[in-house]
């Protein structure tokens, strides 16, 4: 029974850690565009299916073999997230917070309505670049994809911080983030710095809808939950704080399993599956109310 | 000709004349004063000339050549640094990231050996990772400074230096700008409230009042204008004489001390 139960609970925390690192990546996605640009990037979901999408037709229309699409897929979304920040962010940049919130709202209509308009609303099979081997590890199951999708999601998050922290265009990246003037006056220019970081995030979001799809199907509404789950990492984490968006993401993914896990012993038993997004959005609201600056952000110091 | 010539600059915010048609020069490898009384436009003739602001009018000439063109992020690139009145460091990062930062603009690759070098000069190598945000005011203070100076800059702007410093520590900063100035091979143009300071170490002083020139020349003979007295003596009617003034009027007359602002930090 223990022993049953020790196996019930591993299986949680490791597809927990699953779908955790896909909400850290797109949580890392939300953190990068709010450090630089000042809002959420509601379009962030929306654009990670795009780039699903063209990956599965680089593969399906263009026969394509997994790994050019995913390397072609990485670049074109790169180019794109800095195209979408020159056309529609830049010129309301400057202006309210709420222009700029409305702009991405629009952005996730548009590249919706794109999507379906190109490839129709019919769900498609994009397949996961790991196979579908299952291994038994004492009695976990545990998919060949689970284990690609976070060796992946660690080894982009690593990757990136090492961008940040020991290249000198990561450097920019930060000083135009925390303080665009000053930057400016050191000799960074800011506003390539801001579309450098729509195009990581776009990066970001494409990894996360290539690793979503092949378990939820392709369709163009796939992200919208993962998105939901990325703002509760991201505020939970810390919206300043990439560290904080990997843990909040990983954190996410593991705590929703735990109420499953729980409910199959018999505590929470109410909770069924229909309720992980609601919980998602209990978890932002209580983290909103209770520490507004997440686990490892930091609290905003106004100076007077 | 002078490093910088600020020619017949004017700036106006809706109904202020911050810079009232403005000239002066800077000579090459002088330290230059620029004081005035409080919202004379000192601050705001530091934006014009590392761009951050754009002058209704006039020129501001480096070498001879306009830098209105340029944007603010290639102004430390033509060898303009500054540092602020109010600290602007980079407040999430560390102090070695500061400074590593203060190096983008210069093209060749700046590496932590540098920047060890002008925190050496600073005295701050045992600080170099330490948040910046985490530090006491003066010694953020020291860290702008070791970030401006890692650009190579040949033109130094210092917004109130002095700030927060006791007499004693304000005497040290005099030493201190004249020997990087040696060391550095620069151009020093300091806008500072501390009057004994100013003139202490300036080759040349220019004076503001409400946007506009009202005299320039040697510390001497600056100090003795009855223009300028007259400027100080206007705005510290607000105060009185023998109280450390909160927002930094400063007194010309020789016998007042450097003490004055002690208590703002
Ligand atoms: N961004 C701005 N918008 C509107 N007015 C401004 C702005 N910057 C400066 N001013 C005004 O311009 C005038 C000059 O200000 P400035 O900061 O240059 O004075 P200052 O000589 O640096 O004074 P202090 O000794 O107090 O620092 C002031 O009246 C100030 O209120
Ligand atoms: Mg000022």
């Amino acid at each position: 029974m223990l022993a049953a139960a020790f196996t019930d609970f591993m299986q949680q925390v490791v597809s927990g850690l699953a779908s955790g690192g896909i909400y850290a990546l797109l949580a890392l996605a939300l953190v990068i565009i709010h450090r630089s640009t000042g809002v959420i990037n509601f379009a962030q979901g929306e654009m990670a299916t795009l780039s699903a999408y063209i990956a599965w037709a680089l593969i399906a229309h263009h026969s394509w073999g997994y790994w050019p699409a995913f390397a072609a897929t990485l670049v074109i979304s790169f180019v794109g997230g800095i195209g979408i920040h020159t056309a529609v962010i830049r010129p309301v940049e400057r202006g309210s917070v709420l222009r700029i919130v409305i702009v991405t709202i629009g952005l996730l209509v548009a590249i919706n309505g794109f999507v379906v308009w190109q490839w129709s609303g019919e769900p498609q099979q994009l397949q996961s670049p790991f196979g579908t081997d299952v291994y038994d590890v004492g009695g976990v199951v545990v998919a060949a994809h689970d284990i690609g999708t976070i060796t992946v999601a660690l080894g982009i998050v690593l990757l990136l911080g090492a961008l940040f922290r020991f290249t000198k265009v990561g450097l920019a990246l930060r000083a135009a983030a925390v303080n665009p003037e000053e930057a400016r006056l050191v000799g960074v220019r800011v506003s390539w710095m801001l579309g450098l970081g729509w195009g990581l995030a776009a990066l970001l979001g494409a990894v996360a809808g290539m690793l979503t799809a092949p378990t939820v199907g392709l369709d163009p509404n796939m992200m919208a939950a993962v998105l939901i789950y990325a703002f509760a990492a991201a505020i939970l984490g810390g919206i300043d704080s990439p560290i904080g968006a990997v843990v909040g993401g990983l954190l996410i993914g593991v705590l929703l399993n735990m109420l499953s896990f729980l409910s199959q012993y018999g505590m929470f038993d109410w909770f069924t599956e229909e309720l992980r997004l609601p919980m998602a959005l209990l978890i932002i609201l209580a983290v909103l109310l209770v520490r507004p600056h997440g686990i490892l952000g930091r609290p905003e110091v106004k100076r007077v | 000709m002078a490093l910088l010539e600020v020619r017949d600059v004017t700036l106006r915010f809706g109904g202020i004349v911050a810079l009232d048609g403005v000239s002066f020069d800077v000579e090459e490898g002088q330290i230059s004063g620029l004081i005035g009384p409080n919202g004379a436009g000192k601050t705001t003739a530091f934006n014009v000339i590392t761009r951050l602001y754009k002058p209704d009018s006039g020129e501001v000439l480096l070498d001879g050549s306009s830098i209105l063109k340029a944007p603010a992020h290639k102004i430390v690139g033509k060898g303009v640094a500054r540092t602020f009145q109010n600290i602007q460091l980079f407040r999430t990062m560390s102090v070695l990231e500061n400074v590593l930062v203060g190096a983008h603009g210069r093209g060749r690759r700046i590496g932590p050996d540098d920047a060890y070098e002008v925190l050496d000069v600073v005295g701050l190598r045992e600080r170099a990772l330490f948040p910046a945000a985490a530090l006491p005011y003066g010694i953020q203070k020291r860290v702008e400074l070791a970030r401006a100076l890692v650009a190579k800059p040949r033109l130094l702007l210092l917004d109130e230096p002095a700030g927060g410093l006791n007499h004693e520590e304000v005497y040290e900063l005099g030493e201190f700008i004249r020997k990087i100035r040696d060391d550095f091979e620069l151009t020093v143009l300091l806008v500072e409230h501390h009057m004994n300071l100013v003139m202490r170490i300036s080759d040349d002083v220019n004076v503001l009042s409400f946007g506009r020139k009202i005299a320039s020349g040697p510390p001497a003979r600056v100090r003795a204008d009855p223009a300028v007295i007259e400027a100080y003596l206007g705005a510290d009617d607000e105060h009185d004489d023998d109280e450390p003034s909160p927002n930094g009027t400063p007194q010309v007359s020789d016998t007042v001390s450097d003490t004055e602002r002690e208590d703002e930090a």
